[in-house]
């Protein structure tokens, strides 16, 4: 099985540039220049090419919207959000300490598709050993002439730098991304207008996340029909999944988009001895719980959503039978209530409430009309009611929590106390 | 805490005006000069100005904050909005280490309040707060990306993974037998 996010990882030791270049490294990039940047944009659409960042949009479909040709603004500019705050995710870092080169040429290939002539790497502030290996990586570029005025002989020139960020959760959302990038206070933009029209510094701004762009590479190499046929299923290509939690071994692995978590789960090999599986999150802290009974729908966009959740960034958080599921759904919403930037009201004071009413619950102080308060929140603070996904995230695991370990829910106020505490 | 820098001037809302190169040394200047020329505007250098200074001074002083707003054309205000904004921009006189633990959901899953406990009983602090020497801060942190090898923590900067009772009290006695770490 080919595996091109992950053939070239190494994450002791990463491939300088020879070592890369050496493996079939930039030819991506090569190629593409030898095509118009339309023609490296048709060919990521033809890929199908969704996404990986969370939300699953078509590449092909995002770039599209960037003005091109003569008439289009001068100053255009490709991020990658690497800001990997996502709790329960860790599949970026794994990618940038691994393989550094490979981020690279996927960002100049995505700004000469979208001719932008500056990017950036918008890395979270934590993952300090991705930022030497990437600033290496970006200094050999550079020295090579990968990077700089006219590549490889050609008419395009691109600067590349990296972005070490402080930690903020926030900052991995688009338009709150952009802000930061600008010096402000990360909250986020209205839309309209798109950052692929009016971005960063008031440029069009195509923002794509870490995995995204380290597909382009393999896509630009060996083309659209490779691609396709690496799953075989509805969404192309490879994906980086992986799974923490009470499982034997916690990891990522490299696997054809559509396979099962259940799959996942075996490879992780299974359970830790005597815990049995209660839920799991498929993506993130900002998805629904799904169950046990769920572990054979494909990780693909559309089949987790139908399964009632979303695949977000596809690393499942297991939660076990020894676990209590309202001290687990606790500690993801103190999380977003944490990290809201306080920009809109129902963020802002929805959350903490939530907080403050589970914390109640999980200390054996709830009452029945906490729960109906619970639920009247997650209305509240629901899509269309606030400025971001930010809190609609954090709806995600307590509404469906709710759901599924009603059960639980309720024998913590009819029995005053969490019966997972002995 | 008494000023270094004789402030003789505020501006329209009664911020301090300060000359950075008063406050800012010739290293800490031209290394954001240099971040400066990366973005169109100055502004936009200000995250990496409040690392370069954290980074020779531990901490952002009321000074080092006026000087950078000063340096990079930005009203104190705005900045202080963007440094208070981030967990890893220090706005409090922080110990020689600071651990980072990390709060989230997989270290959750592996108790990862049975190493908060011991850490806060052992240094005898809060979250928060830094022991009386001096020596260590103690800050809570989201998700480490450390999810495979949880309960994880951050100490300056370096990743800690599969922590444990043992392991703690081996790196406490490592931060605390002499200035490495």
């Amino acid at each position: 099985m080919d595996k091109p996010l992950s053939q070239y990882l190494d994450l002791n030791n990463p491939q300088n540039l020879t070592a890369y270049q050496s493996t079939g490294g930039y030819e991506g990039f090569s190629n593409a220049l030898k095509m118009s940047p339309q023609e490296v944009q048709q060919q990521v659409s033809d890929a199908k090419l969704k996404g990986r960042g969370g939300a699953g949009f078509m590449t092909g479909m995002k770039w599209s919207f960037v003005p091109m040709g003569e008439d289009a603004p001068k100053n255009k500019y490709l991020v990658c959000n690497a800001d990997e705050m996502e709790p329960g995710t860790f599949k970026d870092r794994w990618l940038m300490e691994g393989a550094p080169h490979l981020l690279i040429e996927g960002m100049m290939i995505a700004a000469y598709a979208i001719g932008a002539d500056v990017a950036y790497i918008f890395l979270r502030g934590e993952y300090r050993l991705c930022a030497t290996r990437l600033q290496q990586a970006i200094d050999e570029a550079e020295a090579a002439g990968l990077l700089g005025d006219n590549i490889n002989g050609s008419q395009y020139s691109l600067k590349l730098h990296l972005h070490t960020s402080a930690g903020r959760y926030i900052c991995g959302e688009e338009t709150a991304l952009i802000n930061a990038l600008e010096g402000k206070r990360a909250n986020p933009r209205a839309k309209p207008p798109f950052p692929q029209v009016v971005g960063l510094f008031g440029r069009p701004t195509i923002v794509n996340n870490c995995e995204t762009l380290c597909n382009l590479p393999g896509i630009l190499k060996s083309g659209v029909a490779w691609f396709s046929q690496l799953s075989g299923g509805a969404d192309t290509g490879n994906k980086i999944y992986g799974i923490s939690g009470r499982v034997k071994n916690a990891g990522l692995w490299e696997l054809p988009m559509g396979t099962t978590a259940g799959e996942i789960l075996e490879l992780a090999g299974g359970m830790q001895d005597g815990l049995n599986l209660r839920g799991w999150l498929p993506g993130g802290a900002s998805t629904d719980f799904l169950l046990p009974e769920h572990l054979d729908t494909p990780m693909e966009y559309d089949a987790i959503a139908k399964a009632g959740s979303r695949m977000g960034t596809g690393v499942i958080i297991a939660l076990d039978d020894q676990h209590c599921p309202v001290g687990m759904i606790l500690n993801l919403l103190q999380f977003f209530a944490q990290e809201s930037c306080g920009w809109c009201t129902p963020c802002r004071d929805g959350l903490p409430w939530a907080v403050e009413i589970l914390s109640r619950i999980e200390a054996g102080q709830g009452t029945q009309q906490d729960l109906d308060a619970l639920q009247q929140l997650c209305g509240f603070m629901w899509i269309g009611k606030t400025f971001c996904a930010l809190a609609p995230g954090a709806v995600e695991p307590l509404r469906s929590g709710m759901k599924y370990f009603a059960d639980d829910f309720q024998q913590h106020i009819d029995h005053k106390g969490c019966p997972h505490r002995h | 805490m008494s000023s270094i820098i004789p402030i003789k001037q505020v501006d329209l809302v009664g911020q301090p005006v300060v000359n950075y190169r008063d406050v800012l040394t010739d290293k800490e200047i031209a290394a954001i000069e240099h971040e400066c020329s990366l973005y169109e505007i100055r502004p936009a250098a200000a995250i990496d100005a409040l690392q370069i200074v954290q980074s020779e001074r531990r901490w952002i002083s009321d000074e080092s904050l006026y000087a950078i707003a000063d340096m990079l054309g930005m009203s104190a205000t705005e900045l202080e909005g963007v440094a208070t904004f981030y967990n890893l921009i220090y706005r409090h006189q922080v110990g020689e280490h600071v651990i980072h633990l990390c709060d989230s959901v997989s270290c959750w899953l592996h108790d990862y309040q049975t190493i908060a406990d011991h850490l806060r009983k052992t240094l005898n602090i809060e979250f928060g707060q830094t022991t009386a020497d001096g020596k260590i801060t103690l800050l809570p942190n989201v998700c480490l990306g450390c999810c495979d090898k949880a309960p994880a923590l951050m100490l300056d900067g370096e990743l800690v993974e599969s922590l444990n009772i043992e392991a703690i009290d081996n790196l406490l006695k490592g931060l605390r037998g002499g200035d490495h770490g």
